[in-house]
């Protein structure tokens, strides 16, 4: 019952001196909503870079050729051109589980379509790309078995190209030049937006492999080899496999390296998410120092309170406040500026988290637990920080106090 | 008549340094239901020591008090805590009423410390009650500042009235006010020492002492003299005098 009185007490003292209350409030709200807005900017690229790595497609293993060092240079992966197309062919007839295959290669280069030109990506693939992908065709359809036999001068673009070439109009039917050898557009993609880091994932043309390697880049090794298993537990076996059967085509003795690189999917998603977790966990642990600064200001504040109060306290023991009364006033006083501070700060946090999301594009995600977690988070602060000075308070002898000038 | 207050020779040492400080050496002192003490020294008498261990706010070193028959000297911090709140009313020379707080919330002050729970209402009509006492109902909006120091000690009298003690204590309750205000204070506190509330006093001014009726004399940390009061004031007449004389050399309409 006395706790009750206790807590008007409290938010008495709170109210009659409202700037200050305010000004302290202030550092535990920035430091609240800076823990959910950085973690929500955290989770949110975590999941993009999931949903990302998703859209390579399921249960896909990628195959990148060698890199190779040339007088102190080296090359990046696929720079050495160790894979064949027979390779490829291979893998798909020898190792069990294989779904579907696409070899690839790529390279820049310029197009150019009437009097527009634009430089983009070329990517050569398998017809059996854009599902192993997850990527489907918006509009025409894609291209055929018979067109890589043939090297046939046929391309599926992204949104991007329509967008600079065409000025966002039909494109198919319609002549792209790349590199002079006139391709005739087929399909469009379904758009992707920006990636997480920031590239144009719709920047591109898919033409064949083969008329990739024949007409546009003349090459004759492959770059990638994407493969795609029937189920996420032949991943590792199928990787495995891959590797003994390459290392045998290419005549690798033991002991010495491979030239080429196994990754699957599970792989490279596990790395991106053990990149985005650190992120997340960076972004918090500094919006958590802040946390921490403004838990201090309430500490000092509280404080300054009790020594500009001694007479108050003074006064309220001699009408026979206990030790405890005069702890808990001032804890609660502490509690209740760090928690409504708390408040304030998840709906300023929730705020700019989606006026981040609205304004700048960057995906964010609040979670509850985050919330939860910042405003649990802040309690404690208010507790902790504000036990000292309200023990002090609680401690004073009351007719040194009721002398205090 | 039962002693409210029961002093057997009591002793307060201070160590402070390396030097022993002996501010009260040995008072025995009985104070009976519905008497009105002036103590008073000099200072250094012992008599602000005393004082604080009549109000629960010290313990003795040595000797024993009984407040309303309860042995009151060896008492811990939490249980001196709920003696002055129930037991005692204090009246302090710098009235000590919280500021930006009405008068009614500092009257209301002593019942949130009670341990049986009273409503919002209860306490309203109590602190009203109180302040009704010290004709001051009609202020219970006001804060300090807004008062006048005369006012603001009633208030503090409200307060003290509050929680219904056995004891009110004040200590220079007219130490900060103008003589006339004095008057007006210390007929208050004859008001409500003849309706039966026991008032021990500090003061060191003599007129003030002449309006209780016993006069408690201190030196040295101990009693010298313990006298009635004779020829003892009764402030309606003499604020009635005063007004003449005020009247007279025109200082008042």
């Amino acid at each position: 019952m006395r706790a009750l009185a206790t807590l008007r007490i409290a938010l008495r003292a709170l109210l009659r001196n409202k700037m200050r209350t305010v000004l302290t409030m202030l550092g535990i709200i920035i430091g609240v909503a800076a823990v959910i807005a950085m973690v929500g900017i955290g989770n949110g690229a975590k999941s993009q870079i999931e949903s990302q790595i998703a859209s390579l497609g399921e249960n896909v293993i990628l195959v990148f050729s060698g890199n190779v060092t040339r007088g102190g240079v080296r090359s990046g992966w696929g720079g050495a051109g160790t894979l064949s197309i027979d390779d490829a062919g291979a893998i798909q007839r020898e190792v069990p589980g294989v779904v579907s295959i696409s070899p690839e290669v790529r390279s820049g280069a310029q197009v150019a379509a009437g009097n527009q030109n634009w430089s983009t990506q070329i990517l050569g693939e398998s017809p059996e790309y854009f599902d192993l992908r997850k990527w489907p065709i918006v509009e025409g359809a894609d291209f055929s078995e018979q067109d890589v036999r043939s090297a046939g001068k046929v391309a599926v673009v992204g949104k991007t190209i329509v967008q600079q070439l065409y000025n966002g109009e039909n494109a198919i039917g319609q002549i792209v030049r790349i590199k002079n050898v006139p391709f005739v557009i087929v399909g469009v993609l379904l758009a992707k937006g920006l990636s997480v880091q920031g590239q144009d994932q719709d920047d591109l043309i898919i033409i064949p492999y083969t008329s990739a390697m024949k007409r546009v880049q003349g090459v004759t090794m492959l770059r990638t080899i994407n493969v795609q298993m029937a189920k996420p537990s032949l991943l590792n076996p199928g990787e495995q496999q891959i590797v003994e059967l390459l290392r045998q085509r290419h005549r690798i003795v033991a002991g010495h390296d491979d030239d080429f690189t196994v990754r699957n999917q599970q792989e490279i998603a596990d790395m991106a998410t053990a990149q985005s977790k650190t992120m997340t966990l960076l972004l918090g642990a500094i919006a958590g120092v802040s946390l921490v600064v403004g838990g201090i200001g309430i500490m000092n504040i509280m404080l300054v309170s009790v020594t500009e109060r001694t007479r108050e306290i003074g006064i309220r023991m001699s009408v026979g406040a206990r030790g405890r009364d005069i702890l808990l006033q001032f804890l609660i006083e502490a509690v209740t500026l760090s928690a409504i501070g708390g408040l304030i700060g998840i709906g300023l946090g929730v705020a700019t988290s989606q006026l981040l999301a609205a304004r700048m594009h960057w995906p964010t995600l609040t979670s509850l637990s985050s919330v939860v977690v910042a405003f649990v988070f802040s309690a404690a602060i208010g507790i902790f920080f504000g036990f000292y000075p309200a023990r002090k308070a609680s401690q004073l002898d009351p007719i040194e106090a009721l002398r205090y000038e | 008549m039962s002693a409210v207050i029961q002093l057997d020779d009591i002793h307060k040492t201070y160590h402070t340094g390396e030097l022993d400080v002996h501010a009260v050496r040995g008072v025995s002192l009985e104070i009976h239901k519905g008497e009105f003490v002036a103590v008073m020294g000099a200072s250094g008498s012992g008599k602000s020591t005393l004082m604080n261990i009549l109000g629960c706010l010290d313990r003795p070193t040595d000797g024993r008090y009984f407040l309303d028959g309860v042995d009151v000297s060896e008492l811990d911090r939490d249980q001196l805590a709920d003696i002055r709140n129930k037991k005692i009313g204090f009246v302090f020379q710098g009235f000590n009423l919280l500021s930006r707080t009405s008068a009614l919330e500092n009257v209301e002050l002593p019942m949130l410390y009670t341990h049986h729970h009273l409503s919002a209402h209860e306490l309203r009509e109590r602190a009203m009650r109180s302040l009704q006492i010290v004709s001051l109902a009609d202020r219970a909006d006001h804060h300090p500042s807004q008062l006048s120091g005369g006012q603001q000690q009633r208030v503090a009298i409200a307060r003290a009235l509050v929680n219904e003690p056995a004891l009110l204590l004040a200590d220079e309750p007219t130490g900060n006010l103008d003589s006339r205000t004095s008057v007006e204070i210390m007929g208050t506190l004859q008001k409500l020492n003849e309706e039966g509330i026991t008032i021990v006093m500090v003061t060191h001014e003599l007129d003030i002492a002449r309006y209780t009726r016993r006069n408690v004399i201190m030196r040295d940390g101990k009693v010298v003299t313990d006298t009635l009061v004779a020829k003892r004031l009764n402030a309606e007449e003499e604020l009635r005098r005063l007004q003449q004389a005020q009247e007279e050399v025109q200082l008042i309409p």
